[in-house]
């Protein structure tokens, strides 16, 4: 197990947010967590990029190691976790190259970082195209690309995507659908949470179901397409 | 052709005083840029730097003078000035505002006016209450160019602060350091997930406030060489409206409406007498302000300021 989650408890203040999940994930697999509004993905997806703090009980291991000793940037820079926050959350006031730049501040390798970067461009033109546009100005999509983009710069051994579809046309969605898969064939492990189950599902290998802070079904992806309860609450059929 | 000339010769003055304003401002908008607080200990830090400033430049001054041209003398002052103050900027952020971080904005207010007391009651006990002097760190040479009368040390004031200006505008668009200041400007959540620590960004960004605010502290030193505990109160208040009026965070705005209050001042007191000048300008610039409630330069947030 590349990631081990066992007893996450998360609070915001008195509000309880996550009550004692756990799940693993597997080195080199795609795996997803589906869920509706406010069931408590983005929190465990925080939880494990110690954006936020977890209840000190939880466990919370990547490759052997306790996360809950890490910071926030260590996690990144030390350990090779990568996390595509809610919303993009890039930074609209710095350009696209400095925004892929930035994502390598504690990283000293320089030809992999231009190798990467160079990798990065190919995987989306567009951003190549705008690399000295300030990302403030990019298209919805663009922006998404360059949270993606940005990082995978950051770190490459698993990346935590949070609802890299939302806002997205279908079109688009697709494209960045493919470019994960490209990400991952490169040996990126993805833990993908969405409220779009029919798309998390149809990319994901495995996957879990939030509700209210707990997970109650785990399997396959194909088995969880065809469950009736899933269909019923998450696929609108 | 008189008015003309007694209008540049004001300028000059204007741009000197500006000088002082807009380098000390500059460190409240950086730390405010990254941190979205104000240091109200930074007239205090001024201060320290000037005080610093003066036991380095007595001491070279004291090793060097005869041996060492001027020029390098003071070089090596404002050098080492600055290196040493700059880690006053980095205790302020570890001690003072640090343990604070996610306490209430008025807690960590207070911290920065409670540092300052400390700075100005420590300088106090630690030399007693003698006014010192800043020695002279170049003869004082006037030039009279076209009925217009200017110092070297004068000239050497508004120089070397354009010069400190350039190198941080410099530094905040070229270094990766800078890049992670200004995006701290922008989303200060998403830093960390950058890889970058906050705890490495904070103390350079006080610290680089700081060792500007040294910078001022001797030059302050050269054009008015009695030193006081007290003389960053008024300067330290002076500067931050000018971070205020300058828009928050911006450090360009702080740049400008430090220089724009320096003109303010010298062109008042050229008009009504010297004693109700603070008082005149100060209503200006509040007119100012109520016209411009965010100053000149806001600065670009992110609009998801929260996870
Ligand atoms: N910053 C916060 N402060 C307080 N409560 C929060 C905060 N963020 C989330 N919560 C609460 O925690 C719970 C889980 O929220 P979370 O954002 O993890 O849900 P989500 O599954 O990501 O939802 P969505 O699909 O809408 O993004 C919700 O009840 C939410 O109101
Ligand atoms: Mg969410």
């Amino acid at each position: 197990m590349q990631l081990r989650v066992e007893k996450l408890r998360v609070s915001y203040g008195n509000i309880k947010a996550l009550h004692e999940i756990s799940f693993s994930v597997k080195a080199g697999e795609i795996l997803t967590i589906i869920g509706a509004n406010g069931a408590g993905k983005s929190t465990t997806l925080r939880a494990i990029s110690r954006m936020i703090p977890a209840h000190p009980e939880s466990i919370l291991e990547f490759e052997g190691k306790n996360l809950l000793k890490y910071s926030a940037d260590k996690v990144v820079s030390a350990l090779g976790i990568s996390h595509v926050p809610e919303g993009r959350r890039i930074f609209g006031n710095l350009t696209v190259t400095e925004n892929l730049i930035l994502a390598c501040f504690a990283r000293k390798d320089k030809k992999q970082i231009a190798r990467n970067k160079k990798w990065v461009f190919d995987l989306f033109n567009r951003l190549e195209e705008r690399k000295k546009q300030l990302a403030g100005t990019l298209s919805g999509g663009e922006q998404q690309m360059l949270a993606v983009g940005r990082a995978y710069m950051s770190g490459r051994k698993i990346m935590l995507l949070d609802e890299p579809s939302m806002g997205l046309a279908p079109l688009l969605m697709l494209d960045m659908f493919k470019a994960l898969k490209e990400i991952n064939s490169q040996g990126t492990t993805i833990l993908l949470v969405e409220q779009n189950a029919r798309l998390a599902l149809k990319f994901a290998r495995r996957g879990y179901v939030i509700e209210n802070g707990n997970l109650i079904l785990e399997g396959p992806a194909e088995e969880l397409l065809t469950n009736p309860d899933v269909k019923k609450a998450y696929l609108g059929a | 052709m008189e008015l003309l000339q007694y209008i540049l010769q004001n300028l000059i003055n204007a741009a000197e005083r500006g000088s002082f304003y807009a380098v000390i401002s500059i460190g409240y908008s950086m730390v405010y840029g990254v941190l979205m607080l104000f240091n109200f200990a930074h007239g205090d830090i001024f201060m320290v730097g000037a005080y610093i400033g003066f036991g380095i430049a007595t001491l070279f001054i004291g090793i060097f003078a005869g041996l060492l041209p001027a020029p390098l003398i003071f070089l090596a002052t404002v050098v080492t000035t600055m290196f040493l103050v700059s880690w006053v900027g980095v205790f302020v952020e570890v001690a003072g505002y640090r343990p604070l971080r996610n306490a209430p904005r008025a807690s960590a207010a207070i911290t920065g006016l409670m540092i300052g007391i400390i700075f100005e009651t420590g300088v106090l006990i630690l030399l007693g209450a003698t006014r010192l002097s800043f020695p002279p760190l170049m003869k004082s040479v006037t030039y009279h160019v076209g009925g217009i009368y200017i110092t070297n040390v004068k000239a050497m004031i508004i120089i070397i602060s354009l010069l400190l200006m350039v190198a941080l505008h410099a530094f905040i668009q070229k270094t990766k350091w800078g890049m992670a200041m200004r995006a701290m400007s922008y989303d200060f959540l998403a830093v960390p997930l950058m890889g970058v620590s906050i705890n490495t960004i904070a103390p350079l960004t006080f610290a680089m406030g700081a060792g500007l605010a040294s910078v001022a502290g001797i030059l302050y030193g050269q054009a008015y060489p009695i030193l006081d505990p007290y003389m960053g109160v008024i300067i330290g208040w002076k500067a931050f409206v000018a971070a205020i009026l300058g828009g928050r965070g911006s450090i360009k705005g702080a740049a400008f409406a430090g220089y724009l209050l320096g003109f303010i001042e010298i062109f008042v007191a050229t008009i009504f007498p010297s004693t109700l000048r603070d008082l005149i300008a100060y209503s200006i610039i509040l007119i100012i302000l109520s016209f411009k409630p965010r100053g000149f330069f806001g600065m670009e947030h992110s609009t998801k300021l929260r996870l």
